[in-house]
């Protein structure tokens, strides 16, 4: 039985690693609500570019200057995954839920033939792909999550069109995880290049629709948008994936301060039990050696 | 809608700046400054560097520098997706002048023509700013 000393030793060690979780969920709590507020304020940009974007495509339409990074370069062999994870641990199943799907990917465009290549965003997503995918991997981009901002995602996104223009690949997609609650992050996967233009529904706005002048003319300006979207698209996605951390975090922190109590608790009692049995013994000795005279 | 009056917005990537309803909306083209009044024909167009003037009760109520974007005009909306937004009587003289500065250095530094590309796009917008914050 371990002694009461061990046994006190433990409370208190357990003891302060709750004072740990417990501050850490404080700070992912902080944190979550202004990655929150983040990517709200990011939503009108975001909006009003796939609102322009798409009168636009429909105007261009199947149009002679098809633009490259709208309908594709006319190829499908080389597959671009861009795998946004967090750069720190302690966030719960966040990194291993994005990287599993990434294998599963992975898996099926390789099967299917295609050649995979994969740029990391994030530490950690390159720390666990690197185990089986380390051919793969070109290249990763670390410390985005601090002072995060449209530049940045706009840097990778010019560097992906620049990519792009040398076929580098074919299909760029971005996996990361979509923010749902605290408690749910949805991993998506959501392709990039060629852009594709969400079917709406066309009743909307159709009176609006088509009958827009532009200047310069549409292609001019859809080369100028579709790499500024790219830059818009990736930092929606980077925004998103900041703040499922937060959440995922928050809620394994969440647990882990409570499986803390749990073990002090049962400690506590254990160590309760063994002091009386001290006791008890150290009486039955003095009175059998009482007896004994 | 409020009757006679544009809706106009200006966002930028990280956030919404404005939107209010305004009598008009003068907004630095590509291809020349532009004026929306309410009832101006649909209408997009790529943007340069320079200050979109609100119009609204007789005078310029707001002056703001954009350094690139794209404005799409409707009947009844004026909508700016700028990359850049600075209100005139924000620019800072002194960050301004370090920004060009920078900007020089990366253009010496550039090692192929997509950095150089960059450099200059960022050298022309700096100075643009700067020649706002001056005037």
């Amino acid at each position: 039985m371990a002694t009461l000393k061990s046994l006190r030793l433990r409370i208190r060690s357990v003891r302060s690693t709750q004072k740990i979780t417990r501050a850490m969920k404080m700070v992912a709590a902080s944190k979550l609500r202004r990655a929150q507020e983040r990517a709200e304020a990011a939503r009108p940009y975001a909006e009003r570019m796939e609102r322009m974007l798409r009168s636009l495509a429909s105007s261009v339409g199947g149009g002679g200057g098809a633009l490259p990074l709208l309908v594709g370069n006319g190829n499908d062999k080389v597959h671009l995954l861009i795998v946004v994870t967090s750069d720190r641990g302690l966030c719960g199943g966040f990194n291993s839920s994005l990287t599993r799907a990434t294998r599963l990917r992975v898996a099926e465009l390789t099967r299917a033939g295609h050649q995979v290549k994969i740029l990391c965003l994030g530490r950690k997503g390159r720390d666990q792909l690197r185990r089986d995918h380390a051919s793969l991997i070109i290249d990763t981009v670390e410390g985005i999550e601090r002072g995060l901002g449209f530049a940045k995602a706009d840097e990778i996104g010019q560097r992906l069109t620049a990519m792009f223009a040398a076929s580098e690949f074919d299909v760029a997609t971005i996996v990361y995880n979509k923010f749902k609650s605290v408690i749910s992050q949805v991993v998506t996967v959501q392709q990039l290049v060629p852009f594709r233009v969400a079917e709406e529904t066309p009743a909307a706005d159709a009176g609006l629709k088509a009958i827009y002048e532009f200047e310069p003319d549409e292609n001019e300006i859809l080369a100028d948008l579709l790499p500024r979207n790219l830059g818009v698209q990736i930092y929606g996605a980077l925004l998103e994936s900041q703040a499922s951390e937060q959440g995922a975090r928050m809620s394994a922190m969440d647990n882990a301060t409570r499986n803390a109590g749990d073990m002090i608790n049962r400690l506590t009692l254990n160590y309760n039990r063994t002091r009386q049995a001290v006791i008890t013994r150290e009486i039955i000795e003095i009175v059998s050696g009482a007896e004994a005279l | 809608m409020v009757d006679g009056k544009v809706n106009f917005e200006l966002v930028s990537p990280e956030r919404l700046l404005a939107s209010t309803a305004v009598d008009m909306v003068v907004v630095p083209g590509a291809e020349g400054d532009f004026g929306v009044l309410p009832g101006h024909a649909p209408f997009i167009s790529a943007l340069r560097a320079g200050v979109i003037d609100v119009h609204d009760g007789g005078k310029v109520t707001d002056r703001i520098f954009v350094a690139d974007g794209f404005a799409e005009v409707t009947t009844e909306r004026c909508t700016v997706l700028a990359g850049e937004a600075v209100p005139l009587d924000r620019i800072d003289r002194a960050q301004v002048e370090k920004r060009i500065a920078e900007a020089e250095l990366d253009l010496r530094d550039a090692a192929n023509d997509q950095e150089r590309a960059r450099a200059e796009r960022a050298l022309d917008t700096a100075r643009a700013l700067l020649a706002h914050a001056r005037a």
